[in-house]
């Protein structure tokens, strides 16, 4: 790779750093008001226009905060875990594709993704089950004993439901042939989209996506009820404000994916039939996708505001008994159809 | 016990349906009208009902109705009163030369304005007291007395209801 290529991929990378991190903060803010509408309140309306600075003024007054590191922790593992948590976060996002076509930027034509590598499925699914360490480390490291309980559940949801996942995606992949992310976007040509053929995949995914990024209703690492804050109780300060930015960050990765595993990533149905340029036609792909993983986003903070968080024993029955069925019963149903249709 | 459970049918059993209920509930809510009061903006104004902060009503000639008697003080729960009458060539003979409502430790229990004889000290419809300093939040006379009229509703409402 020469110069201007380092630059260029230098150039996507600090644009999707700060397009996930804007994001990450106006998400903040969005929660903040679905809750409020839910609850036929209002929700922050004072700084800025409608509101929209108010995780601004939140982010400072964060970072004005002493950083307290408990006597008893271990500091470095201490230190380390939110940086662990927001950087595999960050990371998934790299294999997901936004257009279909690349683009001409300093006269070479770019590839419209961090890393265009061919097992990106396998990619993701790694990278996820990074994510546990972050949580586990940061609860054992705390030398708390809520923290350690909150790290030990984290650790036994998103491996329980780990399998899940990969089970749901195998459906996809058998369909697609390739685990490339690229592909299986350009396989949903059209109507075509993988939610169509892949309902029961589509849902068990989707679950377990919920459970990968401890959102509720399967909070229980955070659970405040029974754990004060989980594995973040004794975070402060800049620690905390990285494990909350991982935590929406995961989200904004797991919209991602699933829009571009299950409903269609750029794609848009018809876009080919209207004639445009190659330039308006990359800006509606775009458009698609950012469509796409804005309206996941609402409906996981929309799921969040509406169903209670799942009991222990609850959890693991659903992942075990539920989930992991059905999720090896959708790979034998697509397996027989793929059968018989060719 | 398990006999006493709810036998869930099938399709509660599967969950999914249930949820989009759930949602759909919620979806509802979201354009419902907001409830929300823009507070410092837009104030509340209590009904006569309302017991807010104790003041002294201060009749249309200018003086106290207070004379000083001490009862609501030694009902006050928490203390909070303080009187200290005097002589007055008034026809009421006795008015309070030292009158101070501690609001710190005022509860808003009403039971000064119950056993008042001469309906003078009344609960009135103030509600907000953020203090900074200690003195601030001991009100003495000055701050005490009310012109009859701010308290005419509350008045009224005591003798309709008690």
């Amino acid at each position: 790779m020469d110069a201007v290529g380092v630059l260029i991929a230098l150039l996507k990378i600090v644009v999707l750093f700060a397009v996930v991190l804007l994001t990450v903060a106006e998400l903040v803010y969005f929660e903040r008001k679905i809750s409020a509408w839910i609850q036929n309140r209002i929700g922050p309306n004072r700084v800025g226009p409608a509101g929209l600075l108010q995780p601004y003024a939140d982010v400072l007054k964060l970072l004005m905060k002493e950083d307290v590191v408990p006597a008893a922790a271990n500091r470095f593992l201490h230190a380390l875990a939110p940086v662990v948590s927001i950087s595999i976060a960050l990371a998934a996002l790299a294999v997901v594709p936004i257009a279909g076509s690349p683009v001409t930027l300093f006269g070479r034509s770019v590839i419209p993704v961090i890393a265009d590598i061919d097992v990106g499925v396998l990619y993701i699914l790694a990278l996820s089950s990074m994510g546990v360490y972050g949580l586990t480390i940061g609860g054992w490291a705390s030398n708390n004993k809520y923290s350690l309980l909150g790290g030990l559940r984290s650790s036994a949801q998103m491996i329980s439901y780990e399998l899940s996942m990969g089970l749901s995606l195998i459906g996809v992949v058998m369909i697609t042939g390739s685990l490339r992310l690229d592909e299986i976007v350009r396989h949903q040509a059209g109507w075509m989209w993988n939610i169509v053929l892949q309902p029961i995949g589509f849902v068990t995914f989707l679950i377990a996506a919920f459970a990968e990024t401890n959102r509720l209703p399967f909070d229980l690492p955070e659970a405040e009820h029974e754990l004060v804050g989980g594995y973040h109780t004794e975070y402060s300060s800049f620690k905390f404000a990285l494990f909350y930015l991982a935590e929406y960050a995961n989200m904004i990765t797991a919209s991602a994916v699933i829009a571009t595993l299950y409903l269609g990533g750029w794609q848009v149905p018809g876009l080919s039939r209207l004639g445009l340029s190659t330039g308006a036609e990359i800006a509606m792909q775009i458009g698609a996708f950012l469509a796409k993983t804005a309206a996941m986003l609402f409906f996981f903070q929309w799921v969040r505001w509406s169903i209670p968080r799942f009991r222990y024993d609850q959890l693991m029955n659903l992942g075990w008994k539920v989930m992991f069925p059905a999720a090896l019963a959708n790979i034998v149903l697509t397996a027989l159809v793929l059968l018989f249709v060719e | 016990m398990r006999k006493n459970l709810y036998r869930l049918t099938f399709l509660e059993r599967l969950y999914i349906p249930e949820i989009l209920r759930g949602m759909a509930i919620t979806l509802r809510q979201m354009f419902r009208r907001k409830e929300t009061r823009q507070y410092p903006e837009e104030k509340w104004v209590p009904p006569p009902s309302f017991r807010g902060a104790p003041v002294l009503v201060l009749e249309e000639n200018g003086v106290e109705r207070c004379v000083a008697c001490g009862l609501c003080s030694r009902v006050c729960p928490a203390l909070a009163i303080d009187v200290q009458a005097a002589e007055t060539p008034d026809p009421k003979e006795r008015y309070p030369a030292h009158f101070e409502i501690n609001m710190l430790r005022c509860i808003f229990c009403g039971f000064c304005e119950e056993v008042c004889p001469e309906e003078a000290i009344v609960m009135s419809d103030a509600f907000e007291f953020a203090f900074t300093r200690y003195e601030d939040a001991v009100f003495g006379k000055e701050r005490l007395l009310t012109p009859v009229s701010h308290v005419r509703e509350r008045l009224t409402f005591l003798r309709e209801r008690r």
